[in-house]
């Protein structure tokens, strides 16, 4: 079996200074520590009553020690893992305060079946956490609750104890692909720009607050900040390996392209000053960035390769052409541009052909297309006073909206898997980042501190 | 149909009202300057810059502001009270007005009187456009008012220019004065 290290690694600040943050990456993946059972081996999918999704329980994971903190983390993990089986809604997931009157599993095996058949259920998650020195070991099993048969497991993790809800979206990730083979994104992240510190910046008269890059977990958890400049940081764009963060940073005092790679603590410039040069975004390769640049005279399109060579042009207009974003294969920008009036989505091929128009509204801007399966492109699309979120089908070319006018909702960013989106709203009066499906359901909260704008979803 | 291009706009607002003609798209050009408004009076601002926060101190409001008192000052206070008045903008527009245009040259000839002065003329854009499109448009109203500085004789070199989008509002209000406050050019002196 392939083992995956715990990336324990240090978030140093893009200034270089201070600020040492832990993140964890994926747990390992540790071989399990029981003997597999015969029907573990066995691929077996559960599914509900016909027509309905398979009702799904999730109670808190058993702590096989007794102090405090592992007991907390085996409660955090039953309530993260059924959050995110809510979040993609494969399964029907039964609310916990109903589990109350089922006495708990005893260990992975000794768990009263019959009690949770009269629930309904037809997925039972179990799960074992124990401490062992500052990691935690946890095991957790599927089981079809009528047949008492494991789909999925047992299979064993053991991580760093400091982020127990790290377990529970590998877990979930894992069963989301065993079950119904979907990519999930549990264990995917945001950033976002925020001015929560309530900074200001150092050099002007005028009272104006600085902005930093802030990373979370894709549910909101483990907030984190990423610059500590005290200027503008704003528009990052995760790149897809997950390791750097490309944003629009004043750091010196005019708009430029800076790169910080989070889990090594660099900083990287490519643009090197050279004009002004705003809202970077990667190829699918990562090989690339896409960006705005007015070092031609006025707003225009460029793209380059990730360490600043070969920087080319794609669009040549005397208007703004402005916020560009990759195709998810690679061969095209879609970007805003208002020459033909107010500012709508265009799209172009990254060798500067085959220009064309995508939006014909009343205001557009932040196009992003989204990853397969769905072949679309969410936008900002002015509907009154404010903005809502609109999808644009590139096959059919139908629009549908996904929010609907309250407050203003703009810059949306797409999950790795096209599922759902991450997006600015002001619906809860300052601007806050939220995330909703695709299909414009499952509206959910992320951040609440300050105001925090320019959501980037993790590949 | 509104012209966004700034230099275009300019061109075209020249053409009309110097010409009376319409104009087509042309390579910017230095305008033919009028007589520079005599400078013994001293320049008191139309519209004065946004009232700063509670912590900074207030200027007299319409105070005329001592000319032999600009050397003395410190860049802070000189941007505090500033002697250079800010540019304001139409909707979704980067064209420089004919009232701009006395703005403009107002705070060119005090460039002239100061030629040490360096200055950064900042775009910035009200709340109703996107932030990632404002980001274009305040870049766009900022060299639109560089170019035309340029245009009266001011040295390139001494003008920079920084669009910060819709980031910094002079005026958190939602109302059409408050829009119209937070569309401007604002003018930062830099050294002297």
């Amino acid at each position: 079996m392939a083992r995956t290290h715990w990336l324990t690694a240090l978030l140093v600040t893009a200034a270089g200074t201070a600020a040492t943050l832990a993140l964890q990456g994926p747990p390992q993946q540790a071989p399990p520590a029981t003997p597999q059972k015969p029907q573990s081996e066995i691929s077996l999918t559960i599914t509900g009553d016909p027509g309905s999704l398979p009702r799904y329980a999730v109670p808190d994971f058993v702590p096989l020690t007794n102090d405090p903190e592992t007991v907390a983390a085996a409660r955090t993990i039953g309530q993260v893992l059924w959050d995110d089986f809510a979040f993609e809604r494969e399964f029907s997931l039964i609310p916990r305060d109903t589990y109350q009157s089922i006495p708990a599993a005893r260990s992975l095996t000794d768990v009263p079946f019959d009690r949770w058949r009269e629930l309904g259920v037809d997925g039972l998650v179990v799960g074992t956490v124990e401490k062992t020195g500052k990691d935690f070991r946890v095991v957790t099993r599927l089981y079809q609750a009528a047949t008492r048969q494991t789909a999925f497991g047992p299979k064993e993790y053991v991580g760093p104890a400091a982020n127990p809800r790290l377990f529970a979206h590998t877990i979930a990730d894992e069963i989301h692909q065993n079950q119904v083979a979907l990519r999930g994104v549990a264990r995917t992240k945001l950033a976002f720009a925020t001015d929560r510190d309530g900074e200001r910046v150092g050099d002007t008269v005028e009272e104006r607050s600085v902005k930093e890059i802030y990373i979370s977990d894709y549910d909101g958890a483990n907030q984190r900040r990423v610059t500590t400049n005290r200027r503008l940081n704003i528009t990052p764009s995760w790149s897809p390996d997950g390791r750097a963060i490309a944003y629009t940073s004043y750091r010196r005092g005019f708009p430029d392209i800076f790169i910080s790679l989070i889990y090594q603590g660099t900083l990287e410039n490519p643009t090197k000053g050279q004009g002004h040069n705003f809202l970077p975004v990667w190829s699918p390769d990562g090989t690339r960035l896409a960006f705005m640049s007015t070092r031609d005279g006025n707003p225009e399109i460029y793209v380059m390769n990730r360490d600043g060579s070969g920087i080319r042009r794609l669009t040549n207009h005397p208007e703004n052409d402005v916020t560009p974003h990759w195709s998810p294969t690679g061969p095209q920008v879609e970007f805003t541009s208002n020459r033909s009036g107010p500012p709508q989505i265009y799209m172009v091929g990254v060798d500067g052909l085959g220009l064309q128009r995508v939006t014909s509204e009343s205001y557009c801007d932040r196009p992003t297309w989204s990853p397969a399966p769905y072949n679309e492109i969410a936008y900002a699309s002015r509907t009154g006073p404010g903005y809502d979120i609109k999808i644009i089908d590139m096959s059919s070319r139908e629009i549908r909206q996904v929010t609907f006018g309250e407050g203003s909702n703009e810059s949306p960013a797409y999950a790795s898997n096209g599922r759902h989106l991450a997006f600015m709203s002001t619906r809860s009066g300052k601007q806050q980042v939220w995330t909703i499906s695709r299909l414009g359901k499952d509206l959910r909260q992320i951040t609440r501190a300050g105001n925090n704008v320019m959501p980037d979803w993790s590949k | 149909m509104r012209i966004r291009w700034g230099v275009c706009g300019l061109v075209i607002v020249l053409a009309v009202v110097v010409l009376g003609a319409c104009a087509k798209k042309k390579p910017p050009v230095a305008r033919p300057v009028p007589p520079p408004p005599p400078m013994e009076e001293p320049v008191t601002p139309a519209k004065p810059p946004a009232p700063p926060e509670p912590t900074v101190e207030k200027p007299v409001a319409g105070a005329p502001m001592k000319e032999d008192s600009m050397a003395s000052r410190s860049l802070d206070d000189l941007n505090r009270d500033s002697p250079l008045r800010p540019l304001f903008f139409g909707y979704d527009s980067a064209e420089v007005s004919a009232e701009g245009q006395k703005v403009l040259e107002s705070n060119g000839e005090l460039l002239k009187k100061y030629p040490s002065w360096v200055i950064t003329i900042e775009g910035h854009c009200d709340e109703r456009g996107t932030a990632e499109y404002n980001l274009a448009l305040g870049e766009r109203r900022a060299v639109a008012a560089r170019t035309y500085l340029v245009s009266l004789g001011i040295a390139a070199e001494r003008v920079k220019v920084v669009s910060y989008g819709k980031e910094f509002p002079f005026d958190p209000g939602k109302t059409e004065e408050a829009y119209a406050r937070n569309r401007r050019g604002h003018f930062v002196i830099t050294a002297k």
